[in-house]
């Protein structure tokens, strides 16, 4: 399966594509993935104007896990695309698998034509056929770029795409490395799917126990029963956990430690992607602070922190200033801390700083319920009676569960297990499981956009989207009803300006992506609001984005969670036109 | 980085900003709730913004606690950005109508609209899950005095998240006898909603003893405190109603020890001397199993089984010569694939 045919390379090489992955002993890993980077000036990086793509069936192996793989030119991630703002790029994509594919340039602002959903923005890329994306740079950042078919993405089908700004580096460092974070199974993520719906929990082995509960461990009996009453679980945080995940950095486990390097006292920036299908990860550096300086691509006013919540398809440029110790550890934890992956940054290949042992699992709360009643008067002793209101004040406010009144645009069918009875807005906790740690963690609120907001107008109009789930069931929606049951597209009139409420009803963080637009957060005092492509929704909280729907056409909607997107937690966006020119 | 399309459109908008809040006010159907004597910390309930209690309103900048984390390189930036300070009246969403969903596809005007549609279906079609599994819940030796056995109990199923068709199958015995009992089933399986499933189908019993098929109409869900549960009606062909009731759940000692406690009971609403059978309360089995997971998909275990017929049907049974209880040891495997 590892074959390359020459035929393969006379073409890249026809195409004037430089071509130095994934061939001879080197293996799999690109130049810059390899362990032993010494930064982002090697040679095999994609650029210029034309850059031809091949997308074929592979194999990969990491920690004595090995299987089937779809790669990108030989090569898990798939190769780094660096363009330049304001050149125009014709990237020509072929495909040389049995099926159908496509590739999605994730958070790049081009024409919904090419923005590579099949069944959205264009057909999708038959077996044997070539298909040429081109479109203007118009941005510059840390993005990447994925497989919108099937359970490619879970396969291998991801890589980085880098764009350097028209006016010279922004945030100017002496080295740059690229992170990409990924979770790699041997288990085909159909098979994953199936798994999970015999059986929600099934990739879960950190449930609570008897063993724990007579070790004084975890929730106490009572809260054991509260739960238990509603058939919830507490510690339903990952739907596929390290049971069968093996947690990479450039393709690397941490086995076989990818290893970027650094001189003492050099600012180096880290533009950290995550690529995963199904893994939300805390990243830090032990030792070493981190200064975020762009989210999902776009410059932010530089905040130092310690650890941060990176949803999948989030990406973040940190700039660090290593030189006190040979090596440090760059930990990438897998959010129910299930695994993890050590990746170094050191003086030289070789060196390795200790891995930190893996931290606790948490446990979600009644915040992440939708139902937080910090400081309100409850009745005795905190008790919550949940067939019933809490108290005088809260008439007209069931704590029901499942409350129809809470979103009357969900019909209450299988697949909605709960509704938020009291969904707060989260945008400026800490994410799940980071609530308790004793060292700074980024929350959205901390991060302010460098530039002004292009668009100051107060939105028009407001819409909520519900994300909504049954976990048992393995069911996943949004407002009740899964894309392929029939669901309507969001409607946007082009250039309206909407502030969209996103509501999560289930009990697990999901990461809303919106293509083909940034949307500001809704955190702090207008005019320097984070501007992002993706969202990580906290557990039964809310978060709102003011969106400027600039983007004319249809746009895909949705979790980016693999298997959530898969089973119907998608919408189509449409933006027209007012009256319509369609 | 905007596209350049844009500059036209910042328009009429800031009309609306002013109304909707008051408007809000006036249709807000929490508007005379107390909000003085609910502390939710961080949240503002000042002014008009509702947004604490709104379920559908905005939400400016609540919430800020646990907020403390992060050192800023430049506070100045933050400054008015607080738990205290309200959120501007003048960021409240005005409540502007949305258009309406388009007919067409965008991508009509690049492809024909018959080769998108197709794209599309098949995406969808993608996103619907279908898939099929075999579940053995029990397949066991049952070692008691004299008499060892066996007994065995799953479904194989096919069919999506709302609709399956089950072929289930159970019965038991001693080894070198015609089965005890032996039940095929097959039925329909429709969710009704996040927790129960109707079944609609039919039985056969083919153990010893004359041949029946039944009708069967049933409920399987689960039940608060994650109990397992299933009660079923079934209506023979010779015009016999019968029941049965079961409950069951997993006790995880460690996260691959589990205990799995079982009740199950059947009833007759008549005599079924054919059968041996007596009307009322049939029989009653209990049993528990301790399993080790090595996956979901693999689970030995050993346990022990308790059955007892009862009533009417206990003393037929003891007519025939037979006892009316068993208790046995079991050992076997739970598995799926």
């Amino acid at each position: 399966m590892l074959t390359k045919s020459p035929f393969d390379r006379r073409r890249f090489l026809a195409h004037g594509t430089v071509l130095a992955a994934g061939l001879g002993t080197a293996g799999l890993f690109p130049a810059w993935a390899r362990s032993g980077s010494a930064g982002l000036r090697t040679p095999d990086v994609l650029s210029g104007d034309t850059i031809a793509l091949t997308i074929a069936e592979n194999h990969f192996a990491t920690g004595g896990r090995s299987a089937h793989a779809v790669m990108v030119n030989d090569t898990l991630p798939a190769p780094l695309i660096r363009l330049r703002e304001g050149q125009t790029v014709r990237i020509a994509v072929t495909n040389r698998l049995a099926e159908q594919t496509s590739i999605h340039w994730h958070g790049l602002l081009v024409p919904f034509q090419m923005d590579g959903v099949p069944g959205v923005s264009f057909p999708g890329i038959d077996p044997g056929q070539t298909f040429t994306y081109e479109f203007p740079v118009i941005q510059a950042g840390t993005y990447w770029y994925h497989s919108h078919s099937g359970m490619q993405e879970a396969v291998g089908l991801f890589g980085p795409l880098v764009i350097d700004p028209r006016d010279g580096p922004a945030d100017a460092c002496e080295r740059e490395h690229i992170l990409v974070l990924s979770d790699w199974s041997p288990m085909h993520p159909h098979e994953q799917l199936r798994r999970l719906k015999l059986m929600g929990g099934y990739f879960n082995r950190q449930k609570q126990t008897l063993a724990g509960l007579l070790a004084g461990k975890d929730q106490p009996l009572k809260d054991r029963l509260e739960w238990a009453k509603m058939r919830m679980d507490p510690t339903d945080i990952s739907d596929i956990t390290g049971v069968t995940y093996s947690y990479l950095v450039n393709g690397h486990g941490t086995a076989e430690n990818w290893t970027g390097l650094f001189a003492p006292g050099e600012r180096v920036k880290l533009r950290v992607i995550n690529a995963s299908a199904m893994t939300n990860f805390n990243f830090r550096i032990p030792g070493l602070p981190l200064t975020v300086v762009a989210a999902d691509g776009l410059p932010v006013q530089p905040v130092e922190t310690d650890e941060v919540q990176i949803a999948i398809a989030e990406t973040y440029d940190f700039i660090v200033t290593p030189g006190a110790e040979p090596a440090y550890g760059v930990i990438a934890e897998a959010i129910d801390r299930s695994g993890q992956v050590r990746a170094t940054l050191a003086r030289s290949e070789g060196l390795v700083a200790p891995v930190p042992t893996i931290r606790k699992r948490p446990l979600l709360t009644m915040r992440d319920m939708g139902m937080d009643m910090a400081g309100m008067d409850m009745g005795t002793n905190g008790e919550i009676d949940l067939s019933k209101p809490a108290n005088d004040s809260m008439s007209g406010h069931s704590m029901s569960m499942r409350d129809p009144s809470v979103a009357p645009q969900v019909p209450l069918g299988p697949g909605v297990a709960t509704l938020s009875p009291m969904p707060v807005d989260r945008l400026a906790d800490r994410p799940t499981g980071l609530e308790d740690v004793d060292h700074r963690v980024l929350t959205y609120a901390d991060l302010r956009s460098r530039e002004a907001n292009p668009d100051p107008r107060v939105p028009t109009r407001q819409i909520d989207v519900h994300l909504t789930a049954n976990m048992e069931r393995y069911m996943w929606s949004l407002d009740g009803v899964a894309l392929s049951e029939g669901a309507q597209p969001i409607p946007f009139r082009l250039g309206e300006r909407v502030r969209v409420n996103l509501i999560n009803d289930t009990m697990m963080p999901h990461p809303i992506h919106l293509h083909g637009h940034f949307f500001e957060l809704v955190t702090g005092e207008p005019g320097h609001r984070p501007r992002k492509h993706t969202v990580n929704v906290l557990p039964g909280g809310k978060a709102s984005f003011d969106l400027t729907a600039d983007g004319e056409g249809d746009w895909a909607f949705h979790c980016h969670m693999l298997h959530h997107m898969h089973s119907g937690m998608m919408r189509i966006v449409t933006v027209r036109r007012e009256g319509g020119a369609a | 980085m905007r596209r350049p399309f844009a500059a036209a459109l910042i328009a009429a908008p800031a009309l609306l900003i002013a109304t909707p809040a008051l408007a809000q006010d006036a249709t807000d159907p929490h508007a005379g709730m107390d909000h003085g004597s609910m502390n939710m910390s961080g949240m503002d309930h000042s002014g008009t913004d509702h947004a604490g209690m709104d379920m559908s309103g905005p939400e400016p900048d609540a919430a800020d606690e646990g907020a403390e984390s992060t050192a800023v390189a430049e506070p100045a930036a933050h400054a008015g950005h607080n738990a205290a300070s309200p959120p501007s009246a003048a960021d409240t969403p005005g409540n502007a109508p949305p258009p309406p969903v388009p007919a067409d596809m965008a991508a009509e005007a690049f492809y024909p609209r018959a080769v998108m549609q197709r794209s599309l279906n098949a995406t969808l079609a993608e996103m619907r899950f279908r898939g099929s599994a075999v579940q053995v819940d029990q397949l066991e030796y049952r070692a008691n005095n004299g008499k060892d056995g066996y007994g065995f109990e799953g479904m194989a199923w096919y069919g999506g998240d709302i609709d399956r068709a089950v072929l289930g199958f159970r019965g038991e015995g001693a080894f070198g006898e015609t089965p005890e009992t032996l039940e095929l089933s097959g039925t329909w399986r429709h969710a009704l909603d996040p927790w129960y499933n109707l079944q609609l189908g039919l039985r056969q019993d083919l153990g010893t003893g004359p041949d029946r098929t039944y009708a069967l109409i049933g409920i399987e869900g689960l039940a608060p405190y994650w109990l397992e549960v299933d009660g079923q009606l079934l209506l023979s062909n010779k015009g016999d109603v019968r029941a049965r009731a079961g409950v069951a759940t997993n006790l995880r000692i460690t996260n691959r020890l589990i205990l799995e406690p079982e009740a199950e009971i059947d009833l007759a609403f008549q005599d079924i001397p054919e059968i041996a059978i007596a009307s009322g309360l049939e029989k009653i089995e209990l049993s528990a199993r301790l399993r080790y997971e090595f996956s979901g998909m693999f689970a030995p275990y050993v346990g022990v089984f308790w059955e007892r017929k009862l009533g009417d049907t206990a003393r037929l049974a003891r007519a025939q010569g037979e006892g009316a209880g068993t208790v046995s040891a079991a050992a076997g495997v739970r598995f799926a694939f």
